[in-house]
């Protein structure tokens, strides 16, 4: 049994018809059971990179393995391990909390009374009770964020993958998330996460790593890495590391 | 088996929430049926029912002009209107007034002319009858031409026999006149009129049977084909809500997740396929209900369902299954819904039109003909066609379902290879 979560040995990745080269001999281990954050500047990498870790792409070299599997090998034992939370809204607008939710349980390998079981549970601690058969396309940005979020933890995964969950939220929100997180990784699952806002990443993480044009340039425990550049927040570090320049 | 049930009800959820989906696959088609059948209901009753109407101006001073209306009249294809008038324009306009298909002007000589040649036939056998051998060399005396005026709209084989129908009575009366001059030559009087009719009248009768296979006899009529035929694009205008079903499912985020998650997007397109596959069902299942029940309310020709019950239940789902096919295919290569909307509109029209939906097959040529067997949409019409029109049975359209379950097999495995090449299973 694999100690890491999330172990990638000699990553190669490059878009189909791009010339350039995203990830080249990339290697990066997350213990289980960590708060890891994943930042750097808009285009270095990281939803790619989170693409490639979650199965949606697949590398060209090297290997992913979560907790000791590939992340693509065709009986998707793998997609078992982990939950996704993507950046954009990804579940059915037309359909209702309470649907969207059983219908990704039932991909996710759960059964009838498990889906009805884990829809309470979540619906409930993420304040969504109340909407649970309304039509989410109604929803402001904060209920989305939230339906977004008990889809990708439904199946109670080892590992969730969140990319960006916060954005556009208000404060409430976030901190509803941040909590319901941090419960889960007091549980023992293993968070990877990545986000523009810092100040948040530094209250949830434990574990950090900066990339930027698809190297790893900083990576360590969070108080080691700011001692090691000698700043005091991320926000400092990260303008240190890549640049005051604009990025598109 | 549960991820399936659960992926099926998710997909008639969203299916029922797309209101305008479901307009365009239900209203859509109902009111083009009933809209297209009542405007060719009357081109049907032309060809089937009506006589064509024909204005006639008989300039004849003697007889031959009266009986040849008379014999005209009798083929029985035209519903003559005898009129007053002289010359080209007043018959047109006569033609135009009164909506006849045909106009025929009987010169003034038309009589006379059939005299004289009578006369010159009957003096001739009488020549030949005695022996005098130069009698042939003698020039006939000939008959002005015609001129019959006609409608633009009628199409050339249906001018073709109007032309064979009207020659066939002008020969009845120049063999009639031929034959009453050659008796009276030889007899010194009058021929009876009950040997002339005899002698006239065709004995070798025309049973015209239908070649249907179960030997009844269903007129084509409006609704016999455009209730299929508008059944079978209703079935394939599905596309408009399921290939954007699928494309929308694409470019979406949550067939991001569907992708992270342990189960194989084909459970989705199975679940697609089941959902529409039904939807399809029920589109043939309104449509015929409405030409069973309501056309006739209407006014216009009910629809005669097949003997064979079951064989079109077969037709119907294999027609389904291969509309349903082609959707998914479709939505899997398009990248956007407008690329999936456009092309999927248009290549169904394209489809439908050398398919036979909107002009029959059978009135194609050439390249148009062959094109024709490349749309699955013609080898559903003409299952149905089968079916409906010559009471076939399931196992005389075996031909027909095959080929259509060829095309199918040719867009599942073009499905296939779409989601195999873009990764998706």
């Amino acid at each position: 049994m694999s100690d890491w979560a999330v172990s990638i040995e000699n990553l190669g990745f490059r878009y189909p018809g791009n010339d350039y080269v995203s990830f080249s001999g990339l290697n990066l281990q997350v213990a289980k059971g960590e708060r890891f954050g994943l930042f750097g500047p808009n285009g270095a990498g990281k939803t790619t990179l989170m693409n490639l870790m979650t199965g949606v792409l697949k590398a060209d070299t090297g290997s992913v393995r979560l907790s000791g599997k590939d992340v693509n090998t065709s009986d998707k034992a793998a997609n078992r391990l982990f939950g996704f939370v993507p950046q954009d809204f990804s579940f059915y607008h037309e359909l209702s909390p309470a649907e969207n939710l059983e219908f990704f349980g039932a991909w996710a390998g759960l059964n009838k009374a498990q889906i009805a079981q884990r829809t309470d549970e979540l619906l409930n601690i993420l304040g969504l009770e109340d909407v649970r058969n309304k039509a989410v396309d109604k929803f402001s940005g904060g209920m989305k964020r939230r339906v977004n979020l008990a889809i990708g933890v439904i199946h109670s995964p080892e590992i969730i993958f969140l990319d960006e969950p916060t954005v556009g939220v208000d404060v409430h929100t976030r901190h509803a998330i941040m909590d319901y997180l941090q419960m889960l990784n007091n549980n023992g699952t293993t968070l990877i996460y990545t986000s523009h806002q810092l100040s948040e990443a530094e209250d949830l993480c434990k574990h950090i790593a900066f990339i930027d044009a698809g190297k790893i340039i900083a990576e360590g425990d969070i108080e080691t890495v700011l001692l090691q550049h000698r700043h005091e927040t991320l926000e400092e570090l990260f303008i240190n590391l890549t640049g005051k320049a604009l990025r598109d | 088996m549960f991820k399936l049930w659960i992926t099926i009800k998710k997909d008639v959820r969203i299916l029922l929430r797309d209101r305008i989906g479901i307009a365009l696959m239900f209203l859509m088609p109902i009111v083009l049926v009933v809209v297209v059948t009542s405007i060719q209901n009357s081109t049907f009753q032309l060809v089937n029912k009506n006589k064509i109407p024909a204005v006639v101006f008989n300039l004849d001073t003697g007889k031959s002009g009266g009986q040849l209306i008379k014999d005209i009249d009798k083929i029985g294809l035209f519903k003559v209107l005898t009129l007053k008038g002289s010359n080209a324009d007043s018959l047109t306009h006569y033609m135009d007034k009164t909506d006849a298909m045909l106009g025929i002007i009987i010169p003034n000589n038309y009589s006379q002319q059939v005299l004289a040649k009578a006369a010159s036939s009957a003096d001739k056998a009488m020549a030949e009858f005695n022996g005098s051998s130069d009698s042939l060399s003698t020039p006939t005396p000939t008959i002005d031409a015609f001129s019959v005026y006609y409608n633009p709209v009628l199409q050339q084989s249906l001018r073709f026999s109007i032309q064979g129908a009207i020659q066939s009575a002008m020969q009845l009366v120049e063999s009639r006149q031929t034959l009453r001059t050659l008796y009276y030559n030889t007899n010194e009087k009058e021929m009876p009129e009950a040997l002339e009719k005899e002698m006239l009248s065709a004995d070798t009768r025309i049973n015209m049977i239908a070649a249907s296979k179960d030997g009844t006899h269903n007129t084509p009529n409006a609704a016999q084909h455009n209730v299929p035929a508008w059944t079978i694009f209703a079935m394939f205008f599905v596309i408009m809500s399921l290939g954007g079903s699928v494309v929308r499912e694409k470019v979406s985020g949550s067939f991001i997740r569907l992708k992270t998650l342990p189960t194989n997007y084909a459970v989705g397109i199975i679940s697609k396929q089941l959902t529409y596959l039904v939807v399809t069902l029920l589109q043939a299942a309104v449509i015929f209900s409405m030409g069973i029940w309501l056309f006739p309310v209407i006014g216009l020709p009910a629809l005669n369902i097949p003997n064979d019950i079951f064989g079109t239940f077969v037709v119907t789902v294999v027609c389904g299954w291969c509309a349903v096919s082609y959707a998914i295919c479709v939505g899997v290569f398009a990248s956007t819904h407008e690329q999936s909307n456009g092309f999927g509109a248009i290549s169904i029209v394209i489809l439908a039109c050398i398919g036979g939906l909107m002009v029959p097959s059978f009135a194609m040529q050439g390249l148009a003909k062959t094109l024709a067997s490349f749309s699955p949409m013609h080898w559903c019409l003409e299952a149905y066609y089968n079916l409906f029109l010559e009471g076939a049975q399931l196992k005389d359209i075996l031909n027909n379902i095959l080929s259509i379950l060829l095309i199918t097999g040719a867009f599942q495995l073009l499905t296939y290879v779409g989601l195999k090449r873009k990764n998706l299973i």
